[in-house]
C-alpha cells in the first residue's frame, strides 16, 4: 500500500475546517511494520480512518491517492470499498470490549465477516473456520458460543485478531491494541501479533503512543505531529539517529533501561487545536530549538538521506 | 440452568411484591378517615339500625385486625376474638377466591365489573400500544438513520409536538372533527339501539367506536417511543462495535438490524413495560373523553362516588399489571441482553 499526500479536514459548525491531515505519505510494504506514532489529537486516528473511508459524517479527504492492489482506494466506488474492508485491509481496535458488540456471541461476530466476504453459507464450514481461528490466538474454540462479557480483557483482544484474520487480509490497521490491557498480557498479544505476521506474510499498521512497542515490533516508524509527518524512517534511524526535535523529545519522554538514573522528560505545552494552528511550524511554540523561521514558515518534507525523512528548518540547513 | 434459576428469582420476587401489595392496599383504604358506611350511602336521615344493617352487609362491624376495631390505636376492642374472624383475614380469603367484595354504589360484586372493564380497556390499550410501539420506533429508526436531515428534522418536530400535546386536550379535538366530519361516533362501545344479527356486526361497531380513542391514544406515546428509539439508536450508532461492523464492510442496512437495534431495543423495552403498567390509569383521561367503558373511567367514578371496593379492587388490578409488566420487561431483557443473567 502506497500513500501520497493524504489531507483530511474535519468540517466544523460556525468554524474554519480543521485540518487533521496534511500531505501524509508512506510506503507498506508486504510483510512489513510500520509503526505510526504521536500524542493523541496528533491524526493517527484520523489517518487509520482515512484509509478505510470510515471518517464520521463531517471528514473529508480532500487530496491524495491510497493506491493497494493496483488501484486507487480513494477512487472506489462504496459497493468496491465495502469489498475491500476487511477481505484485505483488517482491523484491530484498541479496548475490544467496545469494539465487540455485547449482545452478540464472539463466534458469530468472527461467523459474520466470514459469511460477509467469502459467501460460505454452510453452517459448518463457517464454524470450522470460527474454530480454526479462535485456535490460532489460543482460545478454546468451544467458547465462540459465550459473550464477549464472559471473556478477559486479553481474550477479547486475542478475539478481535481472529476477526481480523477471518478473511486472510494482507494489512491489518492494529489501533493501539494492546494500550488497555496489563503489562503480562501486552506482552502475549505482541508476541501473538508477531507470530502471526511471520506466518501469514501480514503487513501491519501499528498505531501507539508506546514507544517501547515500537521499537520491539516495528521495521519502520511514521512520527505525526498536528496532522503532519514529522520523521518518517526505519526503526534503527528513529531511535538512534532522530533529526527532528519532536521526535528527540519524545524518546526523552520515554524511560531508557540504559539510563536508568536519568529523570524522565515531559515536553511542556499541549499540541495545537486542528483549527488554530500556528502560521509556521505546529511544534514551533513547544521546540526546544525554535528560531524565527519556525514562527513564519512551515518546513517541508525534506529528504536527510535515502529513507530518512523529516519536517524541520533546522534539517533543511544541514 | 442459569437461566431458568433467574426466571425463578424474577417471579418469585413478583409474587412477593403482590403480597405485599396486598397487605398495603387493604390498610391503605381502612386509614383513609370517614365511616365508609356513611359516605357510601349519603344521607344524613339514615337511621342508626340502617347504618348498622349496611356495615353488617359489607362486613365492616367485624374488627379490621385482631385487637383493633379499627386502626385508630385508641379503640382496641376485644383481643380473644378468632382471628380469622376479621376484616383483613377475610379479605384475603375472599381474594383467593376471586372475590373483591361489593360495590357500594351498585352492589354488584366488584370482581365482575372489574372484568368486563378490564377487557374494554386491554382493547384500546393493547391496539393503541401496539400501533404506538410499531410506528414510534419505525419513525426513530429512519430519523436516527437519516440523523440531521429534512427527514429526521421532520419527525422530530411531529414527535415533540404529540408528545406535548394535553392527552384530554387532544382527545376531545379528534373527537370533534371525528364525528362532525369523518361521521364517526362520538362515544361508548356499542350504538345503543341497534340490534345485531351476527357478532361480526357487533365486533364493526365496536371496532368503529375504537377508531378516535385508539387514534388518541396512539398519539399520545408515539411520540414519546420516536423520540427514545432515535435517541437511543444514535447513542448506539456512535459505539465502537458499530465501527468495527462498517470496518468489516457491513451494509448500512445490516448493521441497522444485526448490530444497532437489539442494542437500541434495551432501554425501550423497559420504557413500554413501564407504560404498559401504568397504562391502565394513563388510559382514564382518554375513556372519560370517549365515555369509553374502561377501568380508567371507572377508576374515575368511583372516587366521584367513594366507591371504596372497587377501588380497592382497580388498585390491586393496575398494581398486579405494574408487576406483571416488570416481570416481563425483566424476562423480555435477559433474552435481549446476555449481561443481564451474569450480573
Amino acid at each position: 500500500m502506497s500513500v501520497t499526500d493524504l489531507s483530511t479536514d474535519f468540517l466544523l459548525e460556525s468554524a474554519p475546517p480543521a485540518h487533521a491531515l496534511v500531505n501524509v505519505s508512506f510506503t507498506l510494504r508486504e510483510g512489513e511494520v510500520l509503526g505510526l506514532v504521536g500524542e493523541s489529537g496528533c491524526g493517527k486516528t484520523t489517518l487509520m480512518l482515512s484509509l478505510m473511508r470510515l471518517l464520521p459524517a463531517n471528514g473529508r479527504i480532500t487530496s491524495g491517492t491510497v493506491n493497494f492492489m493496483g488501484q486507487d482506494l480513494l477512487d472506489l466506488g462504496e459497493n468496491a470499498m465495502a469489498d475491500m474492508r476487511w477481505k484485505h485491509i483488517a482491523m484491530i481496535f484498541q479496548g475490544a470490549m467496545n469494539a465487540l458488540n455485547p449482545v452478540q456471541r464472539v463466534g458469530d461476530q468472527i461467523a459474520e465477516a466470514i459469511v460477509q466476504h467469502n459467501y460460505i453459507q454452510e453452517k459448518g464450514v463457517v464454524d470450522g473456520r470460527v474454530a480454526e481461528l479462535l485456535d490460532l490466538v489460543g482460545i478454546g474454540p468451544e467458547r465462540r458460543r459465550q459473550y464477549p462479557h464472559q471473556y478477559s480483557g486479553g481474550m477479547r483482544q486475542r478475539a478481535m485478531i481472529a476477526m481480523a484474520l477471518a478473511c486472510n487480509p494482507q494489512i491489518i490497521i492494529a489501533d493501539e491494541p494492546t494500550t488497555a490491557l496489563d503489562v503480562m498480557v501486552q506482552a502475549q498479544i505482541l508476541e501473538l501479533l508477531d507470530t502471526l505476521r511471520q506466518r501469514l506474510g501480514l503487513s501491519i499498521l501499528f498505531v501507539t503512543h508506546d514507544l517501547g512497542v515500537v521499537a520491539e515490533m516495528c521495521d519502520t516508524v511514521l512520527v505525526m505531529y498536528g496532522g503532519v509527518t514529522v520523521e518518517y524512517a526505519s526503526v534503527d534511524t528513529i531511535y538512534n539517529d532522530p533529526q527532528h526535535p519532536y521526535t528527540r523529545e519524545l524518546l526523552r519522554a520515554f524511560p531508557d533501561l540504559s539510563r536508568p538514573t536519568e529523570k524522565l522528560a515531559s515536553i511542556p505545552g499541549h499540541p495545537p487545536r486542528l483549527n488554530a494552528l500556528p502560521p509556521g511550524c505546529r511544534f514551533a511554540p513547544r521546540c526546544p530549538a525554535v528560531f524565527d523561521r519556525c514562527h513564519t514558515e512551515q518546513p517541508a518534507l525534506h529528504q536527510v538521506k535515502l529513507g530518512h525523512w523529516a519536517s524541520c528548518h533546522l534539517v533543511e540547513r544541514m | 440452568m442459569k437461566r431458568s434459576r433467574y426466571i425463578a428469582q424474577k417471579v418469585g420476587w413478583a409474587l412477593l411484591t403482590i403480597l405485599f401489595v396486598i397487605t398495603l392496599n387493604f390498610f391503605l383504604f381502612r386509614v383513609l378517615p370517614g365511616d365508609p358506611a356513611r359516605a357510601g350511602v349519603r344521607d344524613p336521615r339514615l337511621t342508626r339500625e340502617a347504618v348498622e344493617a349496611i356495615r353488617v352487609r359489607f362486613g365492616l362491624d367485624k374488627p379490621v385486625i385482631n385487637c383493633f376495631q379499627s386502626l385508630n390505636p385508641m379503640e382496641t376492642g376485644d383481643c380473644f376474638i378468632n382471628p380469622l374472624d376479621t376484616q383483613f383475614f377475610i379479605y384475603v380469603g375472599n381474594l383467593l377466591q376471586g372475590e373483591l367484595g361489593i360495590s357500594y354504589h351498585t352492589n354488584r360484586p366488584v370482581a365482575d365489573m372489574l372484568m368486563e372493564m378490564l377487557w374494554n380497556t386491554l382493547l384500546l390499550i393493547g391496539l393503541g400500544q401496539i400501533l404506538a410501539i410499531v410506528l414510534g420506533m419505525s419513525l426513530g429508526v429512519l430519523a436516527a438513520w437519516k440523523a440531521r436531515t429534512a427527514v429526521d428534522h421532520g419527525a422530530l418536530l411531529f414527535s415533540l409536538t404529540a408528545w406535548s400535546l394535553p392527552t384530554f386536550w387532544l382527545g376531545i379535538i379528534l373527537l370533534f372533527i371525528g364525528s362532525s366530519y369523518w361521521g364517526l361516533p362520538i362515544g361508548g362501545r356499542l350504538t345503543p339501539g341497534t340490534v345485531y344479527n351476527t357478532s361480526i356486526e357487533r365486533w364493526l361497531d365496536i371496532g368503529n367506536h375504537l377508531i378516535l380513542p385508539t387514534l388518541t391514544y396512539t398519539i399520545v406515546f408515539l411520540g414519546e417511543y420516536m423520540l427514545i428509539m432515535r435517541s437511543t439508536l444514535l447513542d448506539v450508532l456512535s459505539e465502537d462495535y458499530i465501527l468495527t461492523a462498517k470496518a468489516k464492510g457491513i451494509s448500512t442496512f445490516q448493521i441497522l438490524k444485526d448490530h444497532a437495534l437489539r442494542n437500541a431495543m434495551l432501554p425501550m423495552v423497559t420504557i413500554i413495560a413501564l407504560n404498559l403498567g401504568f397504562t391502565v390509569t394513563g388510559a382514564i383521561q382518554i375513556e372519560t373523553v370517549f365515555s369509553w367503558p374502561g377501568l380508567g373511567g371507572a377508576i374515575f367514578t368511583a372516587v366521584n362516588r367513594r366507591d371504596y371496593p372497587m377501588l380497592q379492587g382497580a388498585f390491586l388490578l393496575i398494581a398486579i399489571s405494574v408487576i406483571f409488566a416488570n416481570l416481563a420487561a425483566d424476562l423480555f431483557y435477559s433474552y435481549l441482553d446476555p449481561r443481564v443473567e451474569d450480573s
